[in-house]
């Protein structure tokens, strides 16, 4: 049970449960916004990539690792402030 | 420092779960996505602090280029351009776990210079297939995102694009890329070959991509948009095997079960397979397609000035949006009419489709940002029973979602798809340019329907009338 691959795989699908559990009953007006926001979320690749801007590593690694900083800072950014917008718009009839 | 890190992730997986849980409930839901950026914020500035030798100045200049953009566009897209704008912050999510996982590979390049290990050997039987999963899957996701967008926003057709043999093709695609992961992962020692079969891995699954969105037609959009997102969840989830990271592994599986949730309910909303959506080449042109009278006898029409006399005495109408309302950019005047007719005294509703549109609560955005309050906003389970006790429905750039010909045609292409039961109301006004087929490619019955009226002409040109001639009145 020690082996990464293994705790890995563990944590993955246990992860996949909670996100059905969590996201069963949406209601359609929802239904953007949530996907947006998931998309925002999925922009937490970001992780890898700062971690991927190394001192001293190959030049053509960090290239890579700059651009996969800038398109998953595009996606969290863009994703959250996209999603706020719209959940601003969404109002009852009190407001 | 190490514990530290951890429970730091840890904390903002939960504030992610927290956040998505919000994200479900109306009243909510802003809250949620701000809880979702705040973990956001603590994976970021955790991995600033914890990761030793970060070379600071990629750094900034990364996370200042990408808000810019990212801040730009998310407050410059209209809300009609909305499903194209996450389709491409889609794609760049994949494109960005692709390249962390070929960065990483890059960053440990060195390690082979021996020339007699195998990348397994080097980074553990886990890390090495998931960093060529990483690369299939966040390719995948980029082209077939930036393909959905440029169908979205008209700069390819709409209609789908069928090669001969795209099935072998697709299945040849697949494999080939798995097999050069197999080879990449397990087989071969050279760096320099490694790296050029990581780098054709990646580009055939650019093909793939590609080749996988082209034949899906612009109503079936709602599922891929759903499908893609739920692949950028997939491949961030790779990207964390790859790195050991459970905060990757979590978030992308938490996305990846959303997507696939909202795909699997958009599917529903057409009583259609995955495998046909992705598969059958559904479908035609956009309803712009050409088409006129043929087919159709007993079409009768009306003015605007006509159905306006209709609309003053109604007690009771039901507005039935399409994607032809997002075309014509007519929400404004639609909540116009809406608003007008209710000081009038009428019951005003709409009744909304769960795949109107282009994606999941595409109608839903576009009537929020002219400000209907979401209460009038009815989903089709409910809004059905209604159509019998309601005076006036106005179909406004729907089509196939609106034609009865899917509840008592057994031989119908969309035969079992729900639908909305607009014919069941008194009198029904479809505003619509011409009677072109819509999206299914065939005749809509409801057309000929007795109590159904033609009000031929641009939806927002038409509304204006409607809402000038009650006025005068």
């Amino acid at each position: 049970m020690s082996d990464p691959l293994m705790i890995g795989l563990y944590v993955f699908v246990l992860a996949i449960f909670v996100g059905f559990e969590l996201i069963t009953k949406v209601p359609p007006t929802l239904h953007t916004p949530l996907m947006s926001g998931a998309n925002a979320i999925s922009g937490i690749t970001i992780v890898g990539a700062l971690a991927s801007a190394q001192l001293g590593a190959a030049f053509l690694a960090n290239l890579l690792g700059f651009l996969a900083i800038v398109t998953a800072t595009v996606n969290v950014v863009g994703g959250f402030l996209v999603t706020d917008r719209m959940l601003h718009m969404f109002r009852g009839k009190g407001r | 420092m190490q514990t530290l890190e951890t429970l730091a992730y840890l904390l903002s997986a939960v504030l992610f779960i927290f956040g998505l849980k919000r994200m479900a409930k109306v009243r909510t839901a802003r809250q949620g996505n701000l809880l979702a950026a705040v973990g956001m914020l603590v994976a970021i500035v955790t991995t600033l602090v914890a990761t030793r030798n970060i070379d600071i100045a990629w750094v900034v200049a990364g996370l200042v280029v990408g808000s810019l953009i990212g801040a730009f566009a998310a407050v410059k897209v209209p809300m009609t351009g909305m499903p194209e704008m996450v389709a491409l912050f889609n794609g760049s999510g994949g494109i960005a776990s692709a390249l962390v996982a070929l960065a990483y590979y890059f960053m440990h390049q060195g390690a082979f210079s021996g020339g007699r290990l195998t990348m397994a050997e080097v980074f553990t039987a886990g890390s090495a297939p998931t960093l060529a999963l990483s690369l299939l899957v966040g390719g995948v996701t980029f082209t077939g995102s930036v393909v959905a967008y440029a169908k979205l926003a008209g700069k390819i057709t709409g209609a789908p694009i069928l090669l001969p043999g795209r099935h072998f093709l697709n299945l040849a695609l697949l494999a080939g890329a798995l097999l050069l992961g197999v080879l990449a992962a397990f087989v071969v020692t050279s760096p320099t070959l490694m790296a050029v079969l990581l780098a054709v891995l990646l580009l055939a699954a650019f093909l793939l991509g590609v080749m996988l969105v082209i034949p899906i037609g612009g109503a079936d959009m709602p599922v891929v948009i759903s499908l893609l997102n739920s692949y950028s969840g997939i491949a961030a989830s790779m990207t964390g095997f790859v790195l050991h990271s459970a905060v990757l592994i979590i978030c992308g599986a938490l996305v990846g079960a959303a997507g696939l949730i909202l795909t699997n309910l958009m599917c529903k909303a057409m009583n259609r397979s995955l495998a046909n959506v992705l598969f059958g080449g559904f479908g035609t042109a956009d309803s712009t397609g050409q088409g006129g009278k043929e087919g159709y006898t007993t079409v009768k029409e009306a003015s605007p000035e006509e159905a306006a006399m209709i609309l003053e005495d109604a007690q009771s109408v039901i507005i039935v949006p399409g994607y032809g309302l997002a075309v014509a950019q007519a929400q404004h005047a639609c909540k116009q009419l809406g608003a007008l007719l209710e000081e009038r005294g009428a019951v005003v509703r709409y009744a909304i489709h769960p795949v109107a549109g282009r994606m999941p609560g595409h109608m839903n955005v576009l009537l929020a940002e002219a400000d209907v309050p979401y209460e009038q906003l009815v989903e089709m389970d409910e809004i059905n029973p209604e159509f019998q006790n309601t005076d006036v429905a106005i179909v406004l750039g729907a089509n196939d979602v609106v034609n009865p010909a899917a509840q008592k045609d057994r031989t119908s292409p969309i035969w079992g798809m729900p639908i909305l039961r607009v014919f069941e109301a008194r009198t029904v006004y479809t505003i619509k340019r011409s009677l072109s087929p819509g999206f299914a490619g065939i005749k809509n019955e409801l057309f000929e329907y007795e109590n159904n009226l033609m009000v031929f002409g641009d939806a927002k040109a038409v509304l204006l009338k409607l809402i000038d001639e009650l006025q005068e009145s």
